[in-house]
């Protein structure tokens, strides 16, 4: 019964592959510095991207890589305030810039337009010059982590003991948001905005429990979103669900098991 | 420029000599120099010191004028009240933050091995001791095994890192500051979080390693019967070097009564009695400066 799938189904696959693989140690990262919620703001800012890009008629990707860097840029500003909590701030830029990139893409392209595919992405609609783009892009990504891993988990585990033996938090913390904010720009093709950062934490989630050193932790991250892309697509083609949304239920799905068995071999 | 009478300012009268001590208590900061730390330029000598250090949170001065001299196998131990300024002072030390005014000076030879305060590590970042201690420092397990040994923390090693005890967190802290091969060893409240006799074990470990590798230390603290006697110079700071010297000159310093209230003195007293036998402790008071802040502020800040 088994049929050789389709070219678009292989597009598909290879680049969510691609993704899972470049997403996994910058999402053990996200967890580690519990930046879930940034990364969520990151990625709606990246919405407004869109509306930008399509008014000034620019590439997307690029787009939402700037909308994302700017948007980072205003979190570090938002953060030194002391007035409100810094989730509450995350919150009002959050909503903020979900809002106006939803208002902004209506008012560019007419009330038409297909919202979903930005929102939820399109895993089938990749096209071979995406292809290039993730993983041509994606190498790029995973060798400055790569480069900066060591300094990274240190900062994350304690950032005066990092700054006082000699690592100057400044750089591997710019770096970092520009590679998310790549990742994001990447990752809307496939699994849209709203579900980004699944893409980053539900894999990191997935690893921690059985993992007893930040190395593999990365590394069982990116396994388990492998297992969750082929997993995810195969209920994609065999529901018919949406691809995107199908990839997320995998990666919580393998994430919510294995949180669940690591709770009960803790003692 | 206010400039109060030492004598009338002392709560406890118990005549407060400050023949060894320095008794700039703040109000003449600025002009006057500070004994143990009176040379302008720094000590040549010195593994770090600082000059002339200023600090400002905002509008509010955190730190004036501090000099300060850490000498080759010498425990200094920085003290003061919760809010004195003491973490500050070890961060910019460190270099992790900028002087506002003022100076650090480290020769080039000078390996700092830093102990932070309240290292919780988040169980979200899965790391073992040993991972910990080859985290970044080119060691072999061979060494690092050494080093958990020296501190003895050795049973730890394939632990997480986020379920140790306060106290085995400290000894693997200062294991992976040994590993670096200091010569200073800066500790920020090494004993927090650790039980009394815990903190007695961990003072006795940083004071035979400063014997074996010949270390300079320098300790912070807020609480005063443990840490003092095994210190070689006590400074005492809030803002301000408000008296430094010998511990027992410091305990019996009327800025360091004002401080900490007029049994503070006999804390020491009474440790120094029983050298030996920190068990005779356990019907102290516990540390007056966990008491809260009933106390008047120090009249010293009137500026």
């Amino acid at each position: 019964m088994f049929e050789w799938p389709e070219p678009f189904v292989w597009r598909a696959f290879f680049a969510a592959l691609g993704l899972a693989i470049i997403a996994a140690p910058l999402g053990c990262i996200v967890v580690w510095r519990r930046m879930s919620y940034v990364g969520e703001t990151l990625s709606q800012a990246g919405l407004l991207g869109v509306a930008l890009g399509l008014a000034a008629d620019i590439n997307l990707t690029l787009a939402v890589i700037l909308a994302a860097v700017a948007a980072a840029a205003v979190l570090t500003l938002l953060s030194r305030q002391k007035m409100v909590p810094i989730d509450s701030a995350l919150g009002l830029m959050h909503h903020a810039s979900l809002a106006l990139g939803i208002a902004a893409i209506a008012v560019v392209k007419g009330p038409a337009i297909d919202l979903m595919s930005y929102l939820f992405g399109d895993v089938f609609a990749v096209t071979e010059n995406d292809l290039y783009w993730i993983y041509g892009g994606g190498a790029v990504v995973l060798a400055i982590t790569l480069y900066l891993w060591q300094s990274l988990v240190r900062l994350s585990l304690h950032e005066d003991l990092a700054t006082a033996e000699g690592i100057s938090p400044r750089l591997p913390r710019a770096a970092f948001d520009l590679l998310l904010a790549v990742v994001i720009a990447v990752a809307m093709k496939i699994v849209g905005i709203l579900l980004v950062m699944a893409f980053l934490v539900v894999p990191a989630v997935a690893a921690r429990p059985l993992s007893d050193t930040p190395g593999r932790m990365a590394v069982l991250a990116a396994v388990m979103a492998i297992f969750g892309v082929i997993f995810g697509l195969w209920l994609s083609l065999w529901s018919d669900a949406p691809g995107g949304p199908s990839i997320v239920i995998a990666l919580c799905t393998i994430a919510s098991i294995s949180l669940l068995a690591g709770s009960f071999r803790r003692r | 420029m206010s400039s109060h009478d030492e004598a009338g300012l002392t709560p406890n009268g118990n005549g407060a000599t400050c023949a060894p001590v320095s008794c700039s208590c703040g109000h003449n900061h600025g002009h006057q120099p500070f004994a143990g730390e009176t040379a302008r330029e720094p000590d040549p000598n010195a593994l770090i010191s600082a000059r002339a250090v200023s600090m400002w949170r905002g509008s509010r001065e955190v730190l004036t004028n501090i000099n300060l001299d850490v000498k080759p196998g010498e425990i200094v131990t920085l003290i003061g009240p919760n809010g004195a300024g003491k973490t500050t002072l070890v961060r910019i030390l460190l270099g992790i933050e900028q002087p506002g005014e003022g100076r650090v000076v480290k020769p080039a030879s000078t390996r700092i091995g830093y102990v932070p305060q309240r290292f919780e590590v988040d169980s979200a970042i899965p790391m073992t001791v040993a991972s910990f201690l080859a985290l970044g420092e080119h060691t072999t397990l061979k060494d690092i095994k050494a080093a958990l040994e020296e501190t003895g923390a050795v049973k730890t090693l394939n632990q997480q890192l986020s379920k140790l005890s306060g106290g085995e967190t400290q000894r693997v802290l200062i294991a992976r500051a040994l590993l670096r091969k200091p010569n200073l060893l800066i500790l920020d409240e090494p004993a927090s979080g650790v039980d009394f006799t815990g903190e007695a074990d961990l003072y006795d470990l940083i004071d035979r390693l400063r014997a074996r590798h010949n270390l300079g230390v320098l300790l912070v603290s807020h609480d005063l019967h443990v840490v003092m006697a095994r210190s070689d110079r006590v400074i005492c700071v809030n803002g301000h070097v408000c008296c430094s010297g010998k511990p027992e000159d410091v305990s019996q310093h009327a800025a360091y009564a004002r401080i900490f209230g007029p049994q503070a003195a006999t804390v020491l007293g009474v440790y120094r009695h029983h050298h030996d036998h920190r068990h005779d402790l356990a019907g102290e008071p516990k540390p007056l400066a966990s008491k809260p802040p009933a106390d008047p502020p120090p009249p010293a800040r009137g500026s």
